[in-house]
């Protein structure tokens, strides 16, 4: 009987072991921003990049949609996406929010000069602790937030032809 | 002398109140996964991502947030990743009880297997 119970005791163990092994195995160990979806965004007040005028989340309760790009001159990623964003604007159902990340004025006056404007807002963002509010990481990233300001979804790196496709089907939902 | 000795309680006041920020703010660092560098902390970290996240940990301390509220604020952002030890939820609740459960389990076996041997 001492034996049964010491033989179901190990048995258990070992097979413990092997469930917490594989499901630790098979989970993927870089930052997945999936799990942000559903989680609302709240509490920011952030500068506008022109007028220094200070934007809250009542701005985003205007529009049904906001995309908010986080941006940079400096960032090469940037430039891929921007065909992209420009691309979006032409969307009328979608605002698209582009926040300046840790760069100079001057900078991106010229970068936006240069390759077009998508955004019909900016803000800034010249130390990047603001954008720790929106889960930001690096640059270039993008968050789709409806009207309620529940992340809809979230893109890290630059924004993709196919991106563009799966934010129109949202939006036509 | 009374100004000097106001003078010395008032420095050591503030340096001792320093060192204890800088302590906590290591506490935290610590806890606080770097998300774009391959298995370091937010204390061991350089990067970008590092230096904006300490320097807003600072400041959370410096406005009077706790240690758990800092923690809750920067999951909420990121996610129970960014932390070291995350908080129990319905998720990781068995990994947290396990191990205890086990370790009594373990110790009760031992006392019955010996006392049953000293019988």
């Amino acid at each position: 009987m001492k034996i049964n119970f010491l033989r179901i005791f190990f048995v258990s163990i070992v097979f413990f072991i092997i469930v917490v092994f594989f499901f630790s195995l098979t989970q993927s160990s870089k930052y997945d921003t999936s799990k942000m979806v559903g989680k609302k965004i709240s509490n920011f007040e952030i500068e506008e990049f022109y007028n220094n005028k200070l934007i809250s989340e009542m701005e985003l309760k205007k529009s049904n949609y906001n995309l908010i790009n986080f941006w940079s001159s400096w960032c090469g990623p940037c430039r891929d996406e921007h065909e992209v964003l420009l691309k979006l604007k032409e969307i009328n159902k979608l605002k698209i929010i582009g926040v300046n990340f840790k760069d100079k004025k001057p900078n991106a006056i010229n970068f936006l000069e240069e390759l077009g404007n998508p955004y019909n807002l900016i803000l800034v963002d010249a130390n990047g602790k603001k954008s720790i509010d929106f889960g930001i990481y690096g640059v270039p990233e993008s968050i789709l937030i409806d009207k309620n300001l529940t992340i809809v979804k979230k893109f890290v790196g630059p924004l993709k032809p196919r991106d563009y496709v799966e934010i129109l089907e949202i939006l036509n939902k | 002398m009374k100004f000097f000795y106001i003078l010395i309680i008032f420095i050591t006041s503030t340096l001792a109140h320093g060192s204890q920020n800088e302590n906590l703010e290591n506490n935290i660092y610590k806890n606080l996964r770097c998300l774009v560098c391959q298995g370091q902390s937010i204390s061991e970290s350089n990067s970008d991502f590092a230096l904006t996240i300490k320097s807003v940990v600072k400041d959370q301390i410096q406005s009077g947030k706790s240690e758990n509220e800092i923690y809750n604020f920067l999951s909420d952002k990121y996610g129970d990743w960014i932390l070291y030890r995350p908080k129990i939820n319905k998720i990781n609740f068995l990994l947290w009880i396990v191990p205890y459960a086990a370790l009594i389990f373990g110790a009760i076996l031992i006392y019955s297997i010996v006392k049953k041997r000293n019988n």
